[in-house]
């Protein structure tokens, strides 16, 4: 049997091989989109900090903040799904506030601080929302917990700042935490699994512990 | 994604000429919409005018007493405003109905204003689309309509604007404040912002090629009960089928908006005088001209029943 990291080397190739055949053998357009624009990449540079760390990228100003931490940084915990905003897989912080990386340029966050899970905790030193997925049981397949642990962390500062949410009963009130809000702030995290309830477990004995 | 070259804006004025001066430039705020759109080559702009640089993002008393709101202002920052969460409580609860706390973070107020409809055709580059390709005909008609629009519908698109935030801006009666190419500033009232489709669905706002938005301003509070109720396939982060937006008194007057019913925020304030008489004569007369399809016929009692909840909300 082949060595894991033989295989996955091997997708990636294919991956690679099957995009570059599918920019040849261009397939017709369809009705809309524009026709034979000669396509040169534009090439920008920018600078960001990911995890701690300064990097000077030169990109495609097409690139995406997150193939840009994928296929640049390789920086692979962060997940690219529908690639589309809809299920949340992508979620990073950038100054301390989730987003969709795949909603958003590369170029757009010159100067910027990203926090990407790598950045949350190491294998030796989970961060403590880290643990508690794994405690709990917050997921099956594991392709959508890079994104779910990064709007967890980023949901629990929320309601200590008193966001309010759809489901916060009393705007001029403070936020009190519960299962309600919980769900309702995650819910730009999709799941295919269903670990939800134990997700929301996690997120809740966090909470508890930090006071 | 086709190619584009990319700078960013320092000025308002700048950003209004880089956009003029390039054809086929756009500007970009949170791009969460524009991106999504960029990637399935709907939208092919040739160059972006990045107006994140603008300081265009703050909230700040307004002369007449209201609030004027930046046009870079992220949703949930406008949200969880203290003065907009007390005085404009339907704008807050539009807002959180909307999209995803992810989503909110880099979504802007210009933004959202200028988001482009859901239609499932308008999305599928292998069918026809007025709204997408001016000219090519509309299979939202023949086809499947449940999300679409009931009312102020024409022949050519019955598209819907899917945006929460406008529908609350309109029952407030905000004002969009812009600043043209040349310099000039001028400021449209919401009422007058979105267009309805036509026989040029394509064109969905009053604005000019070039023109930005530099802040959208709040009337002075209104007081009564604040209420949007959004209902939706799913408990959260789907678009309406039917949101009613209203601000309701002591004594039962007021005023009230739809959202999901037409190609802008729908109201017709003639109509409003009648709401101390309850959801139904409100509701005959807000779609006394709609154009229901097959599909999309269940969205009318949806409405009453929907508007006859919130003025009951109202009065506990
Ligand atoms: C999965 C998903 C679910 C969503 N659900 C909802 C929902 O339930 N309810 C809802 O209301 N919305 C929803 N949205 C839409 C979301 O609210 C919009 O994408 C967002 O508000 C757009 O704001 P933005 O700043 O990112 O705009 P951008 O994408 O940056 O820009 C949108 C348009 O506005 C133009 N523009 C931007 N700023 C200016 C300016 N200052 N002056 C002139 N033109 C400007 C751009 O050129 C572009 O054409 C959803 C989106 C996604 C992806
Ligand atoms: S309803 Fe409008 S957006 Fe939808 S297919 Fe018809 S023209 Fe296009």
């Amino acid at each position: 049997m082949a060595h894991p990291s033989e295989l996955n080397v091997n997708r990636r190739e294919v991956i690679a091989g099957a995009g570059a055949c599918a920019a040849v053998a261009a397939a017709p357009l369809p009705a809309g989109a524009q026709r034979s624009r000669v396509e040169t990449p534009v090439l920008t540079q920018v600078s960001f900090n990911v995890n701690g760390q300064l990097h000077t990228l030169e990109i495609d100003t097409r690139t995406t903040l997150l193939d840009a931490l994928r296929e640049h940084l390789h920086l692979t915990g962060t997940k690219k799904g529908c690639d589309h905003g809809q299920c949340g897989a992508c979620t990073v912080l950038v100054d301390g506030r989730r987003i969709n990386s795949c909603l958003t340029l590369a170029v757009m966050h010159q100067g910027d601080t990203v926090t990407t899970i790598e950045g949350l905790g190491t294998p030796d030193n989970l961060h403590p929302m880290q643990a508690a997925f794994i405690k709990h049981d917050g997921y099956q397949c594991g392709y959508c917990t890079p994104g779910q642990i990064c709007s967890g962390v980023a949901v629990l500062d929320e309601i200590k700042a008193g966001i309010p949410s759809h489901v916060t009963a009393d705007l001029t009130g403070s936020v009190q935490l519960s299962e309600a809000e919980i769900r309702e702030r995650m819910s730009g995290n999709i799941c295919r699994c269903g670990a939800y309830s134990n997700i929301v477990e996690a997120m809740t004995e966090v909470a508890e512990k930090q006071g | 994604m086709r190619s584009f070259t990319y700078e960013r804006a320092n000025t308002p004025g700048e950003a209004a000429a880089a956009v003029a001066r390039t054809p086929g430039a756009r500007f970009i705020a949170g791009g969460t919409n524009l991106l999504d759109l960029m990637k399935l080559q709907i939208e092919t702009p040739t160059h972006l005018v990045d107006v994140n640089g603008l300081k265009l993002d703050t909230i700040e008393p307004a002369p007449e007493g209201g609030l004027r709101i930046g046009a870079l202002v992220r949703n949930t920052d406008l949200a969880a405003d203290e003065r907009v969460r007390r005085d404009y409580a339907v704008l807050s609860r539009a807002l959180l109905a909307g999209a995803s706390g992810q989503l909110r973070n880099r979504a802007t107020t210009a933004g959202n204003l200028l988001q482009r409809t859901r239609c499932p055709y308008f999305y599928d580059t292998a069918q026809p689309c007025n709204k997408r390709q001016p000219g090519s005909g509309c299979s939202a008609l023949d086809g499947v309509s449940r999300q679409l629009g009931i009312v102020g519908v024409s022949d050519a698109c019955i598209a819907t604007n899917p945006s929460d935030m406008a529908v609350a801006m309109r029952v407030l009666d905000a004002t969009v404040e812009t600043v043209k190419p040349g310099g000039v500033s001028r400021t449209i009232p919401i009422a007058e912002f979105h267009r309805l489709p036509g026989d040029t669905p394509h064109v969905e706002t009053a604005l000019e090629a070039g023109e930005l938005i530099i802040a959208v301003t709040l009337p002075p509070p209104l007081g009564g009960r604040q209420i949007y109720r959004k209902v939706r396939d799913r408990a959260s982060y789907a678009f309406a089928l039917v949101s009613v937006a209203a601000v309701i008194h002591q004594d039962g007057t007021g005023r009230v908006a739809l959202g999901g019913v037409a190609h802008k925020p729908w109201r017709i304030e003639a109509a409003e005088a009648d709401l101390p008489r309850g959801p139904k004569v409100v509701t005959e007369q807000l779609l006394a001209d709609a154009k229901p399809t097959h599909d999309n016929a269940f969205k009318r009692p949806l409405v009453e029943r929907t508007l006859g909840a919130v003025i009951s909300q109202a009065r506990n």
